[in-house]
């Protein structure tokens, strides 16, 4: 009631999706802006959270973690342009939810629908559709950032451009974002057009990438324990916005419903140790055999498509109470082959079966300190073991050989001299944040660690 | 058209979620609070999510003396008016600072009893509607930990039980919402056993649904009832002894 008081805080255990590092954190869930402005004053670095679906240590900060799900306000949608103004807590899902029987769809979508607004724009996330559309900063029309003096600057492309190029992609370490107007895309209907393609090995994969250039959506699921002449074994899934004229019959009524789905959710941490080759190698054969049987072009509804790992909520808690790391790079198209296959053995060698790993061409890219390149990304993740520490090793070391660089929303492993190898970015944006000031109130555990 | 839902108090975490639930709906809402600009971005939110009309409206519930010229500036009466207000500051402090105290009191009883009697005539002489309060668990028994407020909600809970009792010929419902503990701002920090904790939107469905219901009195959980029925039933002089 009385006067806007300071936010009280209280010590939880936090961590990201991958569930390591656990860290002990002051959080503080603010309700208005002159509640955050309260925060800053008190020059403790913070560092903002949305839903927590960063894999590592990005948005964990011990002194000060700004939780943002209170920020959840559509604040406007105009029907003409497809642009929607929201606060930076608000999910996707929320959205999606609301405007896809509507007839819209966010332009830009990561692979989960549990992220916030907020979280998107500070990873600039990208999607199915990069090598064709880019990552989330294409999409945005403006943000509106707290920054260090206390200020609201409203960033665009041709407003206070550097402090918007450097927000996007910069993990929430150039101020609080509090809301953003970006764009969401017509469709005619819910469904997307797949079709898939079994490729035998990497360098079939990465043909079938190239020829499929003009494709919306594309991304390959590999098969991490084939070896040999097989290494690099894929599925590669394309998929087009299906028009009404498309879909068969008995969609064509109502082509903006899609069927609800049975949400699966796994209650209890599996042991550790229940992925291990042998039940990873089990999964990868079955998950190959049930695609090579499936129809190669089918119609699958949005939610399928764009997000299969959501329907198994806290799918995490498979890989046991340890955790799991997540390894993410890109490597520039000249030497993507070579050094993918490269990655692939030594991720094969060491039989640390990675239970998804996921290929994606990417497009060019904007953002001063966004992940993509133009290129092809890895992703691969690892229950969290000593072993798996040595391979992540293994695999950062062969990354930067081969000139890449890798994903921080993903990263809770790098050490900042990988990261300065891989990136003759970091330098200045390290530079910028000391000039700005913006190191004295904002700082996650993974800035700590990589001394940005 | 139905008539609109008011809620006062609409910046809380409970305000919010229970106009969410009722704009859900399809209700019209109308929302009030003190600060009327901090209204704007959830009239925006509840009208793009669910289609419904949308009015904010400044409301001070201290301001006793300008309540019935609120009720008659509304654009339109409402069919169920929710008062959400509540202010609980730290025990320790109210015993120390009287004014604090006084706001203690007159936040959570002299302003609510208000607002609602006056809306009560309107209602009374329209003949339909719904009158719903927040009041609290901490109404039911004084304790040392927590009786001004305790107090005034006690107070406000005798309202909601006498006005209830004077509308009950004239078909208003008056509903009186013992929510137990709220995951909200005002308990923020504070250790609450998960069991006994309720989110806003948990509070928003049972209210929706005792109106719907036509109930008199509802604790959010129920198992509330039974822990007040315990803690009533203390005798004194062991009371006396316990930390509560």
């Amino acid at each position: 009631m009385s006067s806007p008081m300071t936010p009280r805080g209280s010590l939880k255990t936090l961590c990201g999706w991958g569930r390591y590092p656990v860290q002990t954190c002051h959080v503080y869930c603010p309700r208005s802006e002159s509640e955050i402005l309260q925060l800053l004053k008190r020059d403790l670095p913070l560092i903002a959270r949305g839903n927590g679906r960063a894999y590592g240590d990005s948005a964990l900060n011990g002194e000060a973690t700004l939780q943002m799900r209170h920020f959840n306000r559509l604040l406007g949608f105009n029907p003409h342009t497809g642009q929607l103004i929201a606060e930076a807590g608000v999910l996707l899902a929320e959205i999606l939810e609301i405007f896809v029987p509507r007839g819209w769809f966010p332009l830009i979508t990561p692979g989960t629908k549990f992220v916030t607004v907020g979280g998107m724009i500070a990873a600039d996330v990208h999607g199915k559709n990069h090598h064709k559309e880019g990552s989330f900063v294409q999409s945005l029309d403006w943000l509106d950032l707290l920054t260090s003096e206390g200020q609201i600057y409203r960033c665009s492309p041709s407003e206070n451009q550097d402090l918007f190029y450097w927000t996007v992609g910069g993990m929430g370490l150039t101020g609080v974002i509090l809301r953003a107007a970006f764009r969401l895309r017509p469709i005619e209907t819910a469904w997307i057009r797949q079709t898939t393609r079994i490729a035998k090995h990497l360098d079939e994969v990465i043909d079938l990438f190239e020829a499929a250039q003009d494709v919306t959506y594309s991304v390959a699921w590999i098969d991490c324990l084939a070896t040999g002449s097989q290494l690099g074994r894929s599925v590669l899934i394309l998929g087009e916005h299906a028009t009404r004229e498309e879909l068969p019959a008995k969609y064509r009524q109502r082509p903006l419903r899609t069927p609800q789905r049975r949400k699966l959710s796994i209650p209890v941490d599996f042991p550790n140790g229940a992925l291990n080759p042998l039940t990873v190698r089990a999964f990868n054969q079955l998950y190959f055999l049930n695609q090579q049987r499936q129809a190669s072009q089918s119609f699958v509804d949005w939610d399928r498509f764009f997000y299969p790992l959501d329907s198994l909520l806290g799918w995490n808690r498979i890989y046991g109470r340890r955790g799991f790391v997540q390894f993410q790079c890109v490597l520039p198209l000249s030497t993507a082959r070579e050094g993918l296959s490269a990655l692939l053995h030594c991720t094969s060698a060491a039989g640390a079966g990675s239970f998804l790993a996921v290929l994606k061409k990417l497009g060019d890219q904007q953002g001063y300190f966004s992940f993509p390149m133009a290129g092809y990304t890895l992703a691969l993740d690892f229950p969290m073991s000593q072993r798996t520490l040595k391979v992540l090793d293994q695999l950062e070391e062969i990354t930067l050989h081969y000139g890449g660089r890798f994903y921080l929303a993903k990263d809770s492993h790098l050490t900042p001299m990988r990261l300065r190898q891989s990136d003759a970015r970091v330098e200045t944006f390290v530079k910028v944040r000391d000039a700005q000031q913006w190191t004295v109130n904002f700082a996650s555990e993974q800035s700590k660690r990589l001394h940005l | 058209m139905r008539a609109p839902v008011l809620i006062l108090g609409a910046t809380s975490d409970m305000g919010r979620a229970i106009a969410q639930r009722f704009a859900a709906q399809g209700y019209p809402i109308q929302l009030a609070a003190r600060q009327v600009s901090r209204l704007e971005p959830d009239k925006a939110d509840l009208e793009i999510r669910y289609g419904v009309a949308v009015s904010v409206h400044e409301f001070d519930v201290l301001a006793v003396e300008t309540h019935a010229s609120f009720i008659q500036q509304l654009p339109e009466q409402p069919a169920i008016v929710i008062c959400v207000v509540g202010f609980m500051p730290e025990q320790k402090a109210c015993e120390q600072d009287l004014s604090l105290t006084l706001e203690v009191m007159r936040t959570n009883y002299e302003g609510p009893a208000v607002i609602l009697s006056l809306f009560a005539n309107v209602f009374e002489q329209r003949g339909f509607g719904a009158l719903v309060g927040i009041s609290s668990v901490a109404g039911e028994r004084g304790r040392a930990s927590n009786y001004f407020y305790g107090s005034a909600k006690a107070g406000f809970t005798a309202f909601l039980s006498g006005l209830r009792h004077r509308l009950a010929k004239s078909g208003i419902q008056v509903l009186t919402v013992l929510p137990g503990y709220v995951k909200t701002r005002m308990t923020e920090g504070m250790r609450l056993p998960p069991l006994l904790t309720a989110q806003p939107q948990e509070v928003a469905n049972a209210i929706f649904t005792a109106i719907e219901k036509k109930k008199d009195v509802i604790y959010v959980r129920p198992i509330w009832r039974w822990i007040m029925v315990i803690i009533r039933w203390i005798p004194e002089p062991l009371f006396k002894r316990l930390s509560l």
